[in-house]
């Protein structure tokens, strides 16, 4: 008899995996329970609903005819993106070389990871509040917003970046002789300049979005149009800045397409 | 040949040409942006001590605020913040699904789901945030809805890449074996996905918390509500209360997703 052996009991190769079938559980328990604790109900959520449709009704057609509002609000986003940007980029290059632990001592590198840290911590719109406090409402506030929202970003990646490289290529410029100066420009630079660059063209993308953001707390550009359109029910001129908004954002996408693709 | 007089350089022409084209570009638009700007420079002078004035407000922090307002507001904002992530996977698992290209083969598909991702990130949580106020007027719901819409983009566009990224040789081995559909997605994608899927979402948890801590500046709802409230009423040192426990819970919510996520992958 030269039968095919067959195993009776096989395992499922599939198994049952009680730690995950637990963790869904879990999901959906919370679920219910913040459903209850913050009192969403299908009612109220159906209600929404036909308001929906009504302010939807009262969006279209987009109203273009207050356009140079909408301009000087857009120039004044614009504005805040590019200095912003600029100056956020230009200082964190040098908070990200003072971060890296492996370029810097710990007595330098510490204070200056905690900074970042911080400036991290906190949403724009918050840092916006404390600003338009201390220096009063307009663009000069949005700007410095977004320098420390830029600074928590690139400084903290570059530093990142700026740990992993390769130090063989430091070793081989520090034998040449060359300067602390010469060691970052020649042989730190080339192997995080892309990098960072990629860090900083993100960025400017989303400095551009926020900078529209900002100005719901008073600190210039878009934001503040908008949320005045908000208020005052003007439901077609908010959908024309809407529009705008999400062109200018295309537009940015696109612009840091091409300069990621310049210097790759 | 004459190898000796050969110049060596790092980029060609056209890169070196191309690269100080776009440093003079930015070069103008920051002098043209700093010439045009509404800046008061009697106000930048003045900030230092405007600054030192607000922080000199805030300074006793009003603890007993805390379990008047601040603790009730805290938890909300935290369920609007994972609860709001949750709702996201509604949308953007289909919408994953639909961007990969090793699942969808059609050029339509792509340019749908691409449309809805790129309008969700476009538009910041805060305008969702006034858009869902508008809609269902102040309170959770709209904040729920606005942190929801906010990450769909974020969710289902990496999502969409992780999935695009895993090994077809599984997938093809649950083909050959004439699996339906549903099972190659739950046995085949589902399995090597996992792990970025968890860490997409704790990841975008982290940053829900966050927003969702300013979604009350325009009504929707958590600690933003609060933090409004004392600032219309100049009461700092209840705002600096809201303001340490947001740092806080910042801070926890960073160190578990760094946590879970080291264990993760």
């Amino acid at each position: 008899m030269a039968g095919i052996n067959t195993p009776k009991n096989r395992d499922n190769p599939f198994k049952q995996n009680w730690f995950v079938t637990a963790t869904w559980l879990l999901v959906i328990c919370y679920v219910l329970y913040s459903f209850n604790a913050m009192g969403l109900s299908w009612e109220r959520f159906s209600d929404g609903l036909g308001h929906a449709s009504d302010l939807l009704g009262r969006m279209i057609p987009p109203n273009f005819s207050r356009w140079s509002l909408l301009m000087s609000g857009l120039i004044e986003s614009l504005e805040i993106a590019i200095i912003s940007s600029i100056c956020g980029i230009f200082i964190s290059l040098f908070l990200g070389l003072f971060a890296a632990r492996n370029m810097m001592p710990s007595w330098i590198s510490t204070p200056v990871r905690t900074l970042i840290a911080l400036c991290r911590t906190f949403h724009p719109v918050i840092i916006a509040i404390l600003f338009v406090k201390s220096v009063g409402f307009g663009a000069l506030a949005g700007i410095l917003t977004l320098i420390v929202a830029s600074i928590g970003f690139i400084a903290k990646l570059f530093a990142e970046a700026i740990e992993e490289i390769s130090l063989k290529q430091v070793e081989a410029i520090r034998a040449t002789g060359a300067g602390f100066t010469s060691i970052i420009l020649f042989s730190v630079m080339p192997q995080v300049f892309s990098r960072f660059i990629g860090f900083s063209t993100y960025q400017l993308d989303s400095n551009l979005r926020n900078s529209t953001m900002v100005g719901i707390v008073g600190a210039g550009g878009l934001g503040g149009t908008l949320f005045s359109a908000f208020q005052r029910f003007d439901y077609d001129f908010v959908a024309a800045i809407l529009i705008v908004i999400i062109a200018l954002i295309m537009f940015g996408e696109f612009l840091s397409n091409i300069v990621r693709r310049i210097f790759r | 040949m004459n190898t000796i007089d050969h110049h060596w350089q790092r980029f060609t022409l056209k890169q070196k040409l191309s690269r100080y084209a776009v440093y003079l570009v930015l070069v103008i638009a920051f002098v043209q942006s700093i010439q045009s700007v509404e800046v008061i420079p009697e106000f930048l002078l003045d900030a230092p001590e405007q600054m030192a004035d607000m922080f000199s407000r805030m300074w006793p922090i009003d603890f007993a605020y805390y379990p008047v307002a601040v603790h009730d507001a805290m938890i909300e904002t935290l369920n609007i913040a994972t609860l709001g992530t949750l709702i996201t996977l509604i949308f953007a698992i289909p919408l994953a699904l639909m961007n990969a290209s090793n699942i969808v083969n059609s050029a339509w598909c792509h340019w749908i789901s691409r449309f809805f991702l790129v309008s969700s990130r476009s538009v910041n949580s805060l305008v969702w945030a006034l858009l869902f106020v508008s809609i269902f007027g102040p309170g959770v719901i709209a904040g729920v809805l606005a942190i929801a819409f906010r990450s769909i983009g974020f969710v289902g566009k990496l999502l969409g890449e992780a999935i695009e990224e895993v090994n077809m040789g599984s997938i093809e081995a649950l083909k050959a074996t004439g699996a339906s559909w549903m099972s190659i997605l739950l046995k085949g994608y589902w399995p090597q996905v996992l792990p970025a899927f968890f860490s997409i979402v704790l990841f975008r948890w982290d940053i829900n918390v966050r927003e969702s801590a300013v979604l009350g500046l325009v009504g929707a709802g958590g600690i933003g509500v609060v933090l409004d409230d004392s600032m219309n009423l100049f009461q700092w040192d209840r705002v600096a209360m809201s303001l340490l426990a947001i740092f806080v819970i910042v801070i926890l919510a960073e160190i578990v997703v760094v946590n879970i996520r080291k264990r993760l992958l």
